[in-house]
């Protein structure tokens, strides 16, 4: 434990107060103990088992949420207006040099932004907290990545197509892999590795089948749809995860119950559809762009830390 | 049969792969934020010594190696096999060419050293860091020689051809790193 890494913790976190109470953003809590859990499949939440607190048939079980998301739409819903959350997020068998099962996330919400106003945003923060970096950031759609460094289109290549790009990588995978796990594989393995090291990259107009709760541009007479997400990276450290949010609670309640057949198709714990979240959107949720950043790793990067466990108080094996 | 999932993988795990026994040197988790997990992963095949990539689709399991390094006596070679003695138990193994290697140079009769079994046989030998050897060959030290850190070619009793300094005559005993093959020093 380095008390100098306890000081320079806390002075981000002032400094990301600073820049949120400049801009009028309202700082929120939401609870942590959730009812109903992600069912996104590649990610795993953890239960807790509440005890019979004999109360109006609640659940016994609720999950440590895995992103303030749901909640914070609720609030959106609720005309709390721009928003943003420090909170501790939990994702089960997270672990490595880059992961910690639990970690601190900066979870933001702008009203009428789009998401590349919200982009630029994310940018003049991290180039604040950040200020090692060079400050000409790059900025790439994901199918531009794709064309320039394997030369194919993630949009339109086949399945075929996208495997043998990957044989080609020299890319040796054990397990079988549908189209998003092999578009997953290519960047991380072909894509990230490559980006400058000494600024921020801006990745963004996703796979449709990458959506999650984005909103999906449509297709034009020279363009394939595209969700419209956005990946934020230092060097090749991925910082943060950003939407054009989905307003339409049709379209949210579809992805979400996809997502739990997924999940029951793959073997994976059932985890409950969000019906609060889903009853929210039915009122309406105000146009906005959102963002999910994780500060640990900022901090890694602030520090010049090879390791996520370098910049915590106690390391999982010592929690 | 035992398993280990992906999520049990850390370095020197012994697995089975393709059939081979392998060890892994590097394990790296790699997720996206959203998106599959994967680890990727460097490992050594322990019957080749050849190391690859890997990358395994997290929540995938492999089949444990029934690997275990033990400490075994080395007791005589009969020019095709090697034999080695637990202790202990008495009981013997032989060692094949190919799980001797070239550390066949390093073998003394009685000496202790490490070997991996698979299965219950010897996959390869481990020797000690050093191991005290007999000169059984060397030419005597040019007179007038003196330069700093002159050396000369010395045959061990194991037939191990070794560079010595000058001063090192026939019948003498040396100890030798295995790990490089290096002279370290003359033993009284």
């Amino acid at each position: 434990m380095d008390l100098a890494i306890l000081t320079e913790r806390a002075q981000m976190l002032h400094d990301i107060r600073d820049f949120f109470y400049a801009r009028q953003v309202l700082e929120v809590e939401t609870p942590a103990l959730s009812q109903a859990g992600n069912t996104d499949p590649a990610i795993d939440s953890f239960s807790v088992d509440i005890g019979n607190t004999n109360t109006n048939s609640l659940p016994l079980l609720r999950y440590l949420h895995t992103s303030p998301e749901y909640f914070m739409k609720r609030l959106l819903v609720a005309g709390a207006g721009d928003i943003y959350q420090i909170a501790k997020v939990w994702r089960k068998e997270e672990q490595g040099v880059r992961h910690n099962p639990e970690f601190t996330m900066l979870e933001w919400y702008r009203i009428g932004f789009s998401y590349h106003q919200l982009m630029r945003e994310v940018e003049t923060l991290l180039l604040l907290l950040l200020p090692c970096l060079n400050e000409s950031s790059c900025f790439i759609t994901y199918q531009q990545a794709f064309l320039e460094k394997l030369n194919i289109d993630p949009h339109s290549a086949t399945h075929t197509e996208l495997r043998c790009c990957m044989q080609n990588q020299a890319i040796d995978i054990i397990g079988e892999l549908d189209r998003s796990a092999i578009l997953d594989v290519l960047m991380t393995h072909c894509i990230e590795p490559h980006f400058a090291q000494d600024r921020l990259t801006f990745v963004y107009d996703y796979p449709v089948i990458q959506q999650a709760l984005a909103s999906v541009a449509h297709a034009t007479k020279t363009a394939l749809p595209v969700a419209e997400r956005f990946e934020v990276y230092s060097g090749c450290l991925e910082l943060a995860n950003g939407y054009q949010e989905q307003v339409d609670a049709v379209v949210n309640r579809a992805v979400l119950q996809q997502d739990a057949a997924m999940r029951m198709r793959l073997g994976k714990t059932t985890i409950p559809v969000d019906e609060l979240f889903l009853q929210a959107m039915e009122q309406g949720m105000p146009a906005a762009s959102g963002v999910a950043l994780g500060l640990d790793r900022v901090l890694m990067q602030r520090l010049h830390k090879e390791r996520l466990e370098d910049v915590l108080s106690f390391p999982w094996t010592m929690a | 049969m035992a398993t280990y999932s992906t999520n049990e993988f850390k370095s020197g795990l012994k697995f089975l792969l393709d059939g081979d026994p392998y060890t892994i040197i590097e394990n790296e988790f790699v997720k996206p934020g959203k998106g599959q997990a994967f680890n990727r992963v460097k490992i050594r095949n322990l019957k080749t010594g050849r190391v690859i990539d890997k990358t395994w689709k997290s929540g995938e399991s492999v089949e444990a190696a029934d690997v275990m390094d033990v400490d075994l006596q080395f007791l005589y070679a009969d020019g095709e096999f090697w034999h080695f003695m637990d202790p202990n138990s008495y009981e013997q193994v032989a060692a094949d060419a190919t799980a001797i290697g070239k550390n066949k140079l390093w073998l003394k009769d009685g000496a202790i050293c490490q070997v991996t079994l698979w299965n219950e046989v010897p996959l390869y030998i481990t020797p000690s860091n050093f191991v005290e050897l007999l000169v059984t060959q060397c030419d005597p030290g040019v007179r007038g020689d003196t330069a700093q850190g002159a050396t000369k070619p010395a045959t061990t009793e194991t037939g191990a051809t070794i560079k010595v300094p000058l001063f090192v005559e026939e019948g003498d005993t040396l100890k030798i790193d295995t790990r490089t093959g290096d002279y370290v020093s003359r033993v009284k």
